[in-house]
């Protein structure tokens, strides 16, 4: 097995995810190109641009929803290759929310939160429960435990479905436009359920249009265009002085 | 001046748009057109009703134990009252018929425990209900065990066969076109391979060439000597074409759920069997429950080909009814008794199926 080369024990004792030469394609279609980019533990990563840009695709190769071709992804020193039980590991790591919710509507909110603990961890049900309960309170819908995703607002589908994330106790947490599906009165309730965990101080990767957000929770914006990392700054230098044509005409387009 | 600071009050609807007489005018005589469609439509119902009624129930003959019983020109339903227990239990022989009762009876009472809510450990009375309770089934019609007189299945017959042979079908067509139709989604070439072959093979043919090829053909392919039996033959031939149907029913299913589902799962660290099991299929079984009892019902009205392999099923024994000498002329009779209890069950599915719906349905549209 390979293991993140340890030789620089002060730095990469801090890293959590390193991205180096990534490429993507989709048949002919090279979505990703040449990605490079560290993580340190407990960053809060901002991912920005047009859509088609493969910034979506780019956290989905974290967690291996989708694969990519060339290069190496490295997440808490575990190599991503076609191992399943790689995989399996880096993805018990990982929490993911989706801009569609994806909670499963055949089971209960609690159920959707425990699932995973039971049928993965191999926790005992009533354990299972509390640790949901715990969460679900987290992001304040216990109320809701015993209803069906469908009885709920997207605003509160949402939320629990970062409740059902975190009660895997992931290390990283990846969103993918977590905001862009809900209406407008709804996605305040969100973003500030987003703040609360970067302020416990999670790593996170969200890929978002709400640069209000970015602005005051990010601690590096990321600008991608055509598939490749163009920009990369601190919030404060990025809103206010971006170095890049086309991150200004972005920039310009969406404020 | 009108002083209104308040809401109106609710005012009741006038009297032509409610009660008899508003739906009479809403649904029967809106139009002049409608008025004629409308006294058209009552006209052909009496003209079917009023004659089949009184064939059904005013002229028929009910009790008596031969043709010469039936006098009043009506139905003749001393016919199916003489030879009921040959249309219920086939050729059994009438001192074991308690066997089959009480076969069905275990049966029921099951059924009956299943969708009662308080029953505690209901997956495991499932569970004993597909596994356990066939065997105790089979042993029960075939005997040969406990001092029960052994049956051969040439001998098994009428309504008993067509729920047996409906029932095994049912049984097995299910988790095996489960099976297929994840196999033919699968990313592994050579098991989707097979399943699609399988599936197109099975489901190119006609079933009554599968009951030939069972009965006729398979024993010249055997080693000579080797004989199995024919029922369970048409059985394996059964269950073998109604599961490439069931695969296509649950694949349908399993197209209709979002992809977001199957990353939801992975993300979660689920893998492929437990993201099956656990999140897809209940949603897609759900979603194909019409279709999956679309094709029982089929199924169970398909048994009845297998009278040309000579199993004695439900309608084959009220056909057999009709051709004895003593009852000749009473076919009508004969083919009304067997409609009404094959509607009877296809019915009862139908609405179980519709209830099942209800009962699974969780607030998602979807």
């Amino acid at each position: 097995m390979t293991i993140t080369n340890n030789s620089d024990a002060s730095a990469s004792a801090k890293t959590i995810i390193q991205i180096t030469g990534m490429h993507k394609w989709y048949g002919e279609f090279h979505v990703l190109k040449d990605i490079n980019l560290t993580v340190l533990k407990g960053e809060r990563i901002v991912v920005c641009g047009p859509s088609g840009s493969g910034k979506s695709t780019m956290i989905r190769c974290i967690n291996r929803l989708e694969e990519h071709q060339r290069g190496k992804i490295i997440v808490d020193g575990i190599e991503l290759n076609d191992d399943l039980k790689r995989i399996d590991r880096i993805r018990r790591e990982v929490g993911m929310v989706f801009q569609h919710f994806n909670l499963f509507p055949h089971l209960t909110v609690l159920e959707n939160c425990c699932l995973a603990l039971i049928w993965v961890r191999k926790m005992p049900r009533k354990k299972a429960e509390n640790i949901a309960m715990e969460y679900l309170a987290r992001v304040k819908i216990p109320e809701q435990a015993k209803k069906y995703p469908g009885q709920l607002s997207g605003g509160q589908q949402q939320r629990v479905a970062i409740a059902r994330s975190l009660c895997m106790s992931p290390s990283i947490m990846l969103f993918d436009e977590p905001t862009s599906a809900l209406d407008p009165e709804m996605i305040k309730e969100v973003l500030e359920t987003m703040i609360e965990l970067a302020e416990s101080g999670m790593t996170m990767i969200v890929v978002t249009h709400e640069m209000g957000f970015a602005k005051t929770v990010a601690d590096r914006v990321i600008f991608m265009d055509e598939g490749q990392i163009i920009e990369e700054n601190d919030p404060e230098s990025f809103f206010s002085a971006p170095e890049h044509d086309r991150t200004k005409l972005f920039l310009s387009q969406i404020m | 001046m009108i002083k209104n600071n308040g809401f109106l009050p609710a005012l009741p609807p006038p009297s032509t748009s409610v009660g008899v007489i508003g739906w009479l005018r809403q649904n029967l005589f809106p139009s002049p057109l409608n008025t004629v469609l409308t006294i058209l439509a009552i006209y052909l119902i009496y003209l079917v009703t009023v004659p089949t009624v009184s064939w059904v129930f005013l002229n028929a003959d009910w009790v008596g134990e031969s043709r010469n019983a039936c006098t009043s020109g009506g139905a003749c339903w001393v016919f199916v009252a003489a030879r009921f227990d040959l249309f219920m239990y086939g050729f059994y022989p009438e001192s074991e018929y308690w066997r089959i009762n009480l076969a069905f009876a275990i049966l029921a009472l099951l059924l009956v425990l299943l969708n009662i809510r308080q029953v505690p450990r209901r997956g495991w009375l499932a569970a004993f209900t597909l596994i356990g309770y066939p065997v105790v089934a089979f042993y029960l019609f075939s005997g040969g065990l406990f001092g029960l007189d052994e049956v051969e299945t040439s001998r098994w017959g009428g309504l008993s066969l067509t729920l047996v042979l409906s029932g095994v079908g049912i049984v097995a067509s299910l988790p095996i076109g489960i099976v297929l139709a994840l196999g033919r989604n699968s990313q592994m070439p050579i098991v989707k391979a097979v399943s699609i072959v399988f599936i197109e093979f099975w489901r190119g043919v006609p079933l009554i060439t599968v009951l030939f090829m069972s009965s006729v053909m398979l024993p010249l392919f055997l080693p000579e000597g080797t004989s199995f039996d024919k029922l369970l033959r048409a059985m394996i031939g059964i269950v073998l074409f109604e599961s490439a149907y069931m695969a296509e029913v649950v694949r349908g299913g399993l197209a209709a759920i979002p992809r977001g589902q199957y990353e939801a799962a992975k993300a979660l660290g689920l893998n492929y069997w437990k993201s099956m099991v656990l999140i897809i299929l209940p949603q897609a079984l759900k979603l194909v429950i019409p279709g999956i009892v679309n094709t029982f019902i089929a199924l169970f009205k398909d048994t009845t080909l297998v009278l040309i392999i000579g199993l004695f099923d439900l309608l084959t024994t009220i056909e057999a009814g009709f051709k004895d000498s003593n009852w000749l002329g009473y076919a009508v009779e004969g083919y009304v008794f067997a409609a009404l209890i094959y509607w009877i069950f296809c019915f009862s599915m139908s609405r179980y199926s519709q209830n099942l719906e209800r009962k699974l349905h969780t607030g998602h549209a979807r």
